[in-house]
């Protein structure tokens, strides 16, 4: 046994919180307050993200999490009611039901996870080994991540590329643009 | 007389900073964490800022629907056409090596990894754009009470 880990501290705290936010945002009914509480969700697992090490994920959930989502959310909100309807207790017990048959399912997983950081677990021993090693050589970028994104994987990111457009192609004809103009003056 | 003075100055402030520090995320992603994607994301919540304080109406204004549409299709093009012109000088489909001679500091990895980050940002941008969009154009406008 190696010397105690202090950051784990911070990661149980950083859990501790998004636990705490995720039962106020499914106890709240105001809607405004629960958009910003799932900012605030995403803000906290970016944190707890940067303490693990995965600082490219860090980054995508503080933007896209925390800021885009927020903002298309409240835009959504804007559309509807700022209060939730109440929903009959029958059902918070079906959702209960669910939530604890998942969660029952990864905690018997957890024991199958290899122990954080172990340089032979299956993540970091065959492909990724090579991707680390050979990224100075034949790619000669400091950010691995990016090596294995935008070279290696190219054509997986390409494949990504497009299915953000056809999302966004989705939204244009489905919705268009010019929401809330006729069709004559568009432009 | 808008009555958010406060919330127009420090936007009007912070979205430039905002946009620059979006192309140092794009333009960085190779040394530090970071890429086309975020950078995407960065530049289009600097917009949307400006959307939600200066009205949508401004903002189709400095970023037209025509410019989100074009840079949607533009981005998925130009990391495609990344991807053509390497086959084009005899590799493989997005096997960058053959953009540039000096093979000795892979300056080809380099041009195309920039490349192709560059349309990922594009099409992320341009389409959180069009779904703002299609969104906050339905919305009617926040009423005062509400700020």
């Amino acid at each position: 046994m190696t010397e105690f880990d202090w950051t784990q501290l911070l990661d149980y705290a950083l859990m501790g919180m998004l636990l705490a936010v995720g039962i106020a945002i499914v106890r709240l009914r105001n809607l405004f307050a629960a958009v910003m509480l799932m900012g605030v969700y995403s803000l906290i697992s970016a944190a707890w993200f940067v303490s693990l090490d995965a600082v490219d994920v860090a980054f995508t959930e503080a933007a896209v999490g925390a800021g885009i989502s927020t903002v298309l959310m409240l835009a959504a909100m804007l559309l509807t009611a700022r209060e939730a309807e109440p929903v009959k207790a029958i059902r918070h017990w079906a959702a209960l039901i669910v939530v604890s048959v998942a969660g029952a399912a990864l905690f018997y997983a957890v024991g199958d996870m290899p122990v954080y950081g172990d340089p032979n677990s299956p993540a970091n021993s065959y492909v990724g080994m090579d991707y680390i090693t050979s990224t100075p050589n034949e790619i000669a970028v400091p950010n691995v991540v990016t090596a294995v994104l935008a070279s290696y994987r190219g054509f997986d990111t390409f494949g990504e590329t497009v299915v953000i457009f056809a999302a966004g192609l989705g939204v244009m004809l489905l919705l268009g643009l010019n929401p809330g103009k006729k069709k004559g003056d568009e432009e | 007389m808008n009555p958010h003075l406060v919330l127009r100055v420090v936007s009007k402030l912070l979205i430039p900073l905002i946009v620059v520090f979006g192309l140092y995320v794009h333009f960085h992603g190779d040394y530090s964490p970071g890429g086309g994607f975020q950078a995407g994301v960065i530049v289009a919540a600097a917009v949307i800022l400006y959307a939600l304080i200066f009205g949508v109406d401004n903002a189709k204004r400095a970023v037209p629907t025509w410019f989100v549409k074009f840079l949607a299709a533009f981005g998925v093009l130009l990391y495609g056409g990344t991807g053509v012109a390497t086959l084009l000088l005899g590799a493989n489909f997005l096997d960058y090596d053959v953009l540039h001679p000096d093979l000795a500091h892979h300056s080809g990895q380099h041009i195309g990894i920039i490349l192709v980050e560059l349309g990922v940002l594009s099409t992320v941008f341009a389409v959180i754009m069009a779904i703002f969009y299609a969104f906050a154009g339905r919305a009617p406008d926040i009423p005062e009470g509400e700020w």
